[in-house]
């Protein structure tokens, strides 16, 4: 399950902090750091640890966001062109032997890329 | 052996006629045998989907009353061509709207007529004594226009060359997102199942033939505009009744920060008449090549920077300076099995026979490029030979005290060579001030990243320059790069002053 972290208190190392006290293991897929949004980061937890690490780290004072999902296909408007195919970094997207676009919402890490780079706007963020 | 129009024509009334969609072409000429092929293959289908920027539509509303002879029209805030009398117009594809710049264009207005929208129609005139009305606004929908014909003035390209990017920037063009350091490849077109790759010579298409437009059935024109069969990228004009066409073969579509265009989908059935025919409807993905460019070169040139054929652009992967990279389609090769599967039934089912062109089209042309008559402005003409500049090792203090005096916001730093290393800028001595952590020498706080231009870039790529990456100035270096002069973003203003721009 992926998790979208915002964290408030930027001296506080919150997701070491959590791996510590509850033991579950938190790969980060992406963060990042804005002078105007502050922090953020993309966490990928497994499903039965997901309450359990996204209380901890509320209580720590993060806001936490649970991503049922990832990138949102809209098949209606998708013409299955592949332009998102080449720009995705983790291999989200592929043809079937059709030639139909395959996507694997479980890979996704939200990077946004191909939302912009979509021509029919078939692919948007869900949260 | 050949076959006759009538002899093709005839088989297809009787329903006996043998279709097959082109990509299938290869195997049953491998089986059969070049005579075999022609012997069993009637018509053979081509198809492609993907963005035609140069399309667009005729359109008539009918009379006003009173009447108006509208000049200045709009559609849904998209302009449309007011020059020919009185309730025509023709909307072009990549017309951006006035008010919905990045989301809406002429494209989206074509497609919502298509799907049953109502569009809101604005028009103005100066009026005269026959058309005395100034200005309508009205909503309309497809079925109340007299006709809504679609004319394309170049479609269904030949072959197009992929793109890749070797600069440090993401591009976003027609071509696609294009990642910095050739990390991607676009390409666009279907391969075996284009139209022109199908017939190079252009034997079977040229003027009258009967096509798939958009889902309709519309005719080729003539040649396209910017046709350049001698190059090998042959271009069509076609038409077809919007009434007739449907979403499935018609979207129009976003570019990001290039803007709007239409996909549309394009097929033609050849006539399998000789063995030349079959030869050519042989033709495989592994045969078409294309260039690769390099779209980092801002210039109508771009530099090839390899040759690839359909086959290895549609494998997903390419190999370029002995490394991997990933391709991506732009068109759809999915929706142009569709419009040769399509254009297959219709075949099949005698809802469209063939014919010979009456018109055909001129094989030996090549397109030319814009002849100019007047330079193009280069930065030197505008740029500020006055630049003041600081050393990478001097104290920020004085590079405060050089950015009031010189009455500039961007200083060049240099090293102790003279040459360009980092710019540094107001705002990067208000946040050192603001965060003392003992920055005190200005290589601790410059920008290291320097976009820069050249003295003989042309303005407009310069300005290009200060819009994609939001800056201000662009610091002005030499072959050695030695910073030589500065461009501020409000030099360009200079160019719009009488007089200014030339020395």
């Amino acid at each position: 399950m992926k998790l979208l972290v915002r964290l408030i208190h930027e001296s506080k190392p919150i997701i070491a902090q959590v791996v510590k006290d509850t033991g579950v293991l938190i790969n980060v897929d992406r963060a990042r750091s804005d002078a105007h949004e502050g922090e953020e980061a993309l966490v990928d937890v497994p499903d039965e640890s997901c309450i359990l690490v996204s209380e901890r780290m509320r209580s720590l004072g993060a806001e936490v966001r649970i991503l049922e999902e990832g990138i949102r296909h809209d098949e209606e408007e998708c013409v299955d062109c592949g332009a998102c195919i080449s720009i995705c970094p983790k291999k989200v997207f592929s043809f079937d032997k059709d030639w139909k676009l395959q996507v694997e919402t479980k890979k996704c890490i939200l990077c946004g890329r191909c939302i912009i780079s979509c021509p029919h706007a078939a692919l948007s963020l869900s949260y | 052996m050949e076959k006759s129009i009538d002899e093709i024509n005839r088989r297809i009334r009787d329903g006996s006629a043998r279709v097959v969609t082109a990509d299938e072409m290869p195997d049953i000429v491998s089986e059969l045998g070049e005579e075999g092929a022609l012997r069993e293959v009637d018509v053979v289908t081509t198809g492609t989907f993907g963005a035609m920027c140069s399309s667009g539509a005729f359109l008539n509303f009918g009379h006003a009353e009173p009447p108006i002879k509208m000049e200045r029209i709009w559609l849904n805030d998209v302009e449309a061509y007011g020059g020919i009398a009185a309730v025509d117009t023709y909307i072009g594809a990549t017309n951006k709207s006035v008010t919905r710049m990045e989301s809406y264009g002429g494209a989206h207005v074509i497609e919502d007529f298509i799907s049953g929208k109502a569009i809101e129609l604005r028009a103005q005139s100066s009026g005269s004594d026959c058309y005395p009305r100034r200005s309508i606004t009205t909503e309309l929908r497809l079925e109340d226009l007299n006709q809504a014909i679609m004319v394309n003035p170049r479609n269904a390209y030949q072959r197009y060359d992929a793109a890749v990017n070797t600069s440090e920037d993401t591009l976003y063009t027609y071509m696609g997102t294009l990642l910095p350091h050739n990390a991607n490849v676009t390409f666009s077109g279907a391969g075996t199942l284009n139209p022109i790759c199908n017939d190079p010579n252009l034997r079977l298409i040229g003027s009258g033939v009967p096509i798939l437009l958009g889902g309709a059935q519309g005719m080729v024109i003539g040649e396209g505009t910017q046709h350049s069969s001698a190059g090998s990228f042959a271009t069509l004009m076609t038409t077809a009744d919007m009434a007739d066409m449907n979403t499935d073969f018609l979207r129009a579509a976003i570019m990001h920060r290039y803007g709007p265009t239409l996909y549309l989908g394009v097929g033609i059935p050849l006539p399998v008449l000789d063995i030349e025919t079959v030869r050519r409807t042989a033709v495989q993905d592994s045969d078409i090549m294309v260039s690769i460019r390099d779209y980092g070169v801002p210039s109508r040139s771009r530099p090839v920077i390899s040759q690839v054929s359909y086959a290895e652009l549609k494998s997903g992967t390419i190999e370029l300076n002995n490394e991997e990279i990933k391709t991506s389609s732009l068109s759809s090769f999915r929706r142009a099995k569709m419009v040769a599967n399509t254009l297959k039934r219709w075949v099949e089912d005698g809802q469209m026979t063939l014919c010979l062109p009456t018109r055909y089209i001129d094989t030996s042309k090549q397109a030319k490029p814009m002849r100019e008559t007047r330079k193009v402005i280069l930065v030197q003409e505008i740029m500020q030979r006055k630049v003041v500049t600081i050393k990478e090792g001097q104290d920020i203090t004085e590079a405060a005290r050089k950015l009031l005096r010189g009455e500039t916001n961007h200083l060049p730093v240099l090293n102790e060579q003279g040459r360009l290393t980092g710019v540094i800028t107001t705002f990067d001595i208000a946040k050192a001030v603001a965060r003392p952590e003992r920055k005190v020498r200005v290589q601790d706080i410059m920008t290291r990243n320097v976009i820069t231009t050249q003295a003989d870039e042309p303005i407009d790529i310069a300005a290009q320059k200060l819009d994609h990456h939001r800056i201000s100035a662009l610091p002005v270096v030499d072959a050695q790069n030695q910073c030589i002069a500065i461009l501020h973003a409000s030099d360009l203003g200079k160019l719009f002053k009488p007089g200014g721009g030339r020395p």
